[in-house]
């Protein structure tokens, strides 16, 4: 804690250095590492509870099952904060795949651009608030395909 | 300072694989520390890893992913001594970069 305020107060010094910098010699500072941009992070996806409507939400359309995703998980995971998903696929052209964890507060975990030459498979680590379903969304060929596997959550730890 | 980002990408038959470990709070918003108080979100939102500046993988993420997010992907095109570039920004706006090169 005490290290992440320091770092955020030399960042902010840096940044006012650098920024005094580019006003007194009337250039723009050239930034070697652009950050990514966030503005086209979907946010009303992520704010929405329930698998079928973050998903319309997400991508405007409905998801049908499919045989051809194949998710790699946990059946019982004995901590929820740290469920390791795993997600391939052998649907073609696939351009985006998401991770929904139907009963968190927010369905909506992560989704992932597939660019072409990227292989359908990501490998995540989500966080689950209790028993329920996680769900995998793939986009191929511009339709929504999704597979489901259910995910027992053991409270405190020692089994059941 | 140490980057935030931990990359290992690896070249084999084509196909790249890559992992990378973050290293992050991803506090969601719901949680309450131990004096009673939420614990603000603070999350990375994107994180994108690029190759000679074209993306091979974008990753949006919320705040379900896990704390110290850990990624995996695969990706063709790539070879042996290429450098990837691995970015991510946050909710708060903080952001971290790296290089990486595939071995």
């Amino acid at each position: 804690m005490i290290d992440q305020t320091r770092r955020g107060f030399l960042k902010g010094v840096l940044g006012a250095g650098v920024a005094g910098i580019a006003l007194g010699s009337g250039l723009v500072p050239l930034r070697a590492e652009a950050a990514p941009d966030a503005s086209s992070w979907p946010k009303k996806a992520f704010g929405t509870p329930g698998v079928d409507d973050t998903i319309s939400r997400l991508y405007g359309m409905e998801a049908v099952e499919s045989d051809k995703i194949s998710m790699d998980l946990p059946t019982i995971a004995q901590n929820g904060a740290v469920v390791p998903v795993k997600v391939e696929t052998t649907l073609p052209n696939v351009t985006g795949i998401a991770l929904l964890v139907a009963e968190n507060p927010n369905a909506l975990a992560a989704t992932f651009k597939i660019p072409k030459g990227t292989l359908p498979f990501v490998s995540n680590r989500l966080k689950m608030a209790k028993t329920t379903d996680v769900v995998a969304v793939v986009i191929s060929d511009g339709k929504a395909y999704k597979a489901t596997q259910n995910v027992k959550v053991t409270v405190g730890g020692c089994g059941g | 300072m140490a980057s935030s980002i931990r990359v290992r990408a690896v070249e084999s038959g084509g196909v790249t694989s890559f992992k990378a470990l973050v290293r992050h709070p991803m506090d969601s918003g719901f949680v309450k520390d131990s004096a009673g108080n939420i614990v603000p979100p603070h999350f990375i939102q994107v994180l994108t890893i690029s190759l000679n500046g074209e993306d091979v993988f974008v990753a949006d993420w919320g705040p379900a992913v896990s704390k110290d997010p850990f990624l995996e992907c695969r990706f063709e095109g790539a070879k042996k001594g290429d450098k990837l570039t691995i970015s991510w920004v946050d909710n708060k706006g903080e952001s971290d970069s790296t290089e990486a090169t595939i071995a």
